[in-house]
């Protein structure tokens, strides 16, 4: 098990992998591997764990030998839960992880509102944790560690590519000297950095922000509740902005809005950031784990495909962090990408069932800029005027609730509902429940035995594969072969002990949806028939 | 539904004098800030953004150039 070791100071790694070499680096020609994975973050380990959670054999290499420079990615949400768990390490994140609900946004000294972003329970996982992106990828590494199908290779750097009809070859730099492997597809999941975008030669461009921001985490014991704490114009940080968010360990994320002009390397001086920490806690009984500043920066490429090589994750879009975007919308790719690609290794779905991959995640990625975009522009006016429509929509927000709806102190991530050619229209009139292009929603079950489980239980335990929802109407659910099926409501099956199931899909008896192997709905119906099913999954799958 | 451009005040006058009324004795900076808010105000109370849409374009338009507003003037 990989061993962590937080509290060490800001700069120190806190996972250190050795490099080992590999039989494929005494090999004179490039060994063939159907899969490469570029990239050992979150996004990178997930999708491979994903694919070979699906039976694929999955290189992944990684240029570094060390994760936990610093905490990073610390917000993880209900959908990046439930893709974990469907990858088998949801109950280490979230026990390790901090969990909370709520938010509060504070205008100058005083509290403008709250929000709670799960109020209703019958969820299995809350909206969101807060953990330290080292842990996640720690866990995600004893995972990768548990599959024999994945070579995970360290210190193992991408230095060319070679596109070909059918793969790419990969050279790559070892401490051993290069190598080279051939690829069915590469997945370029390296970062906002990333060496694969340039390889491609495809662009990066979109919207630098000008004002900067510091991030420190600290390490202290304070009473804060668990909550996400945003504040405008903060008495300890005048006339800017400023944001609180607890960690496991004592640890403390905070977020400072600086001035454009202010000199990085100053201001990331120790002792210049402390006696601004100490404004805001009061105190200064504190030790820095981590300081760091940013320029953020919203940006996409146009495409996610190159040939054979796919993007995902930072490496193929940038947001900056106020919604917590950025590594949650890269699971999303991961799990979009990693069905697909399954489909088509197997040859049960054409090689273009892949563009909706682009088709999808690029229109999220786009939404998620538009999202981080305004939050960071509601922030960081960048006119009089615009200053000056925020300094009334704050002061409004102290007398009406649609001043309140207006603070943008960003909007946390929430999947993203696909206008996608794999979805089949709505034939019915439908008044609640998820259309098509909707990720699924969770419920509390009861199993005939007793046990309570979730929703999301019972679709992972169906293989994650194209599965039937049906709220049962005393009939048998006739569903094409190699499809999953969940029945709700049968004698012998499962209840819906508390009624959030059935409210939340809008069911009523013979109710039916189709779930992709993502867990997006693909089709609904109120009266299915194995023709409309099997229809539906066929154009999900990118048969028709 | 659509931009109102009719009439829709019995009492014209008494809307722009409130307005008026509004400003008078504020500093440019008050009354930029007075408008601000309520802009923001009647945007949320008409709530269609479809119709605040057309509004800002209608506004908008008073934006063009002088040289194009003499021109029309001219035609």
């Amino acid at each position: 098990m990989v061993q962590t070791n937080p509290g060490q100071g800001a700069s120190q790694a806190k996972v250190q992998f050795g490099y080992i070499r590999h039989g494929d680096q005494d090999q004179a020609a490039p060994v063939a591997h159907p899969v490469v994975v570029v990239g050992a973050g979150p996004v990178g380990l997930s999708f491979a764990i994903d694919l070979a959670q699906r039976g694929h054999a999955v290189v992944v290499l990684d240029d570094a030998d060390r994760i936990g420079e610093g905490s990073r990615a610390i917000c993880f949400s209900k959908r990046s839960l439930d893709y974990w768990d469907r990858l088998g390490v949801g109950d280490r994140m979230v026990d390790k992880g901090v969990v909370w609900n709520v938010g509060r946004i504070f205008h100058g000294p005083s509290e403008l509102y709250q929000f709670n972003l799960l109020p209703e329970p019958g969820h299995k996982r809350p909206a969101f944790i807060n953990l330290q992106q080292f842990y996640a990828e720690a866990y995600l590494v004893d995972r990768v560690n548990a599959l024999p199908s994945i070579s995970l290779r360290w210190r193992n750097k991408v230095t060319a590519l070679e596109q070909r009809n059918d793969g790419a070859v990969l050279t790559i730099e070892t401490p051993d000297g290069p190598y080279r492997l051939s690829a069915q597809y590469v997945i370029a999941c390296d970062g906002a950095r990333s060496s694969l975008r340039q390889m491609v030669g495809a662009g990066f461009s979109g919207k630098v922000f000008e004002d900067q921001f510091l991030i420190a985490d600290v390490k202290m014991t304070a009473e804060f509740p668990t909550e996400r704490w945003f504040w405008f114009d903060p008495p300890f940080h005048a006339g800017r902005s400023a944001l609180l968010h607890r960690q496991p360990d004592d640890v403390w994320r905070i977020d400072l809005q600086l001035t454009p002009d202010c000199d990085p390397q100053v201001e990331k001086k120790p002792e210049n950031v402390r006696p601004r920490i100490a404004r805001m806690l009061g105190h200064d009984k504190f030790e820095f784990e981590w300081i760091s500043l940013y320029k953020f920066q919203c940006r996409r490429m146009e495409r996610f495909i190159h040939g054979r090589v796919i993007f995902a994750g930072d490496s193929a879009h940038q947001v900056s962090p106020f919604g917590a975007r950025g590594a949650n919308s890269g699971l999303e790719d991961a799990e979009n990408l990693s069905w697909k690609l399954d489909r088509v290794l197997r040859g049960t779905s054409p090689s273009d069932l892949l563009e909706t991959y682009h088709i999808e995640r690029s229109a999220a990625a786009d939404e998620n800029i538009r999202e981080s975009t305004r939050a960071t522009d509601f922030m960081a006016p960048v006119s009089a005027q615009e200053a000056r429509l925020r300094k009334a929509v704050l002061s409004l927000a102290k007398e009406t609730e649609f001043g309140k709806r207006m603070v943008n102190g960003g909007r946390l991530s929430v999947p993203s509902v696909y206008e996608t050619p794999l979805s089949t229209a709505d034939a019915e009139a439908w008044s609640s429940g998820p259309c098509p292009g909707t990720s699924m929603l969770d419920a509390p079950l009861k199993a005939a035995d007793g046990r309570h489980l979730y929703l999301t239980d019972a679709f992972n335990a169906q293989g994650r594969r194209f599965t039937v929802l049906s709220f049962a109407n005393g009939g048998t659910t006739d569903v094409p072969d190699g499809v999953g099926v969940i029945r709700i409501g049968d004698a012998d099956g499962l209840a819906d002990a508390e009624g959030f199931a059935g409210k939340r899909y809008g069911a009523v008896p013979g109710t039916s949806y189709l779930l992709r192997p993502d867990g997006y709905v693909a089709a609904r119906f109120q009266h299915p028939t194995r023709t409309a099913i099997e229809s539906a999954v066929a154009r999900a799958s990118g048969l028709s | 539904m659509a931009l109102s451009t009719a009439s829709n005040f019995a009492k014209p006058d008494d809307a722009f004098r409130a307005i008026v009324e509004a400003h008078r004795g504020l500093s440019e900076k008050d009354s930029a800030d007075l408008d601000a808010a309520l802009v923001l105000i009647l945007a949320n109370h008409i709530g269609d953004i479809t119709v605040l849409r057309e509004a800002i374009t209608l506004a908008k338009r008073r934006m063009i150039d002088t040289s194009q507003q003499q021109q029309q003037q001219q035609q």
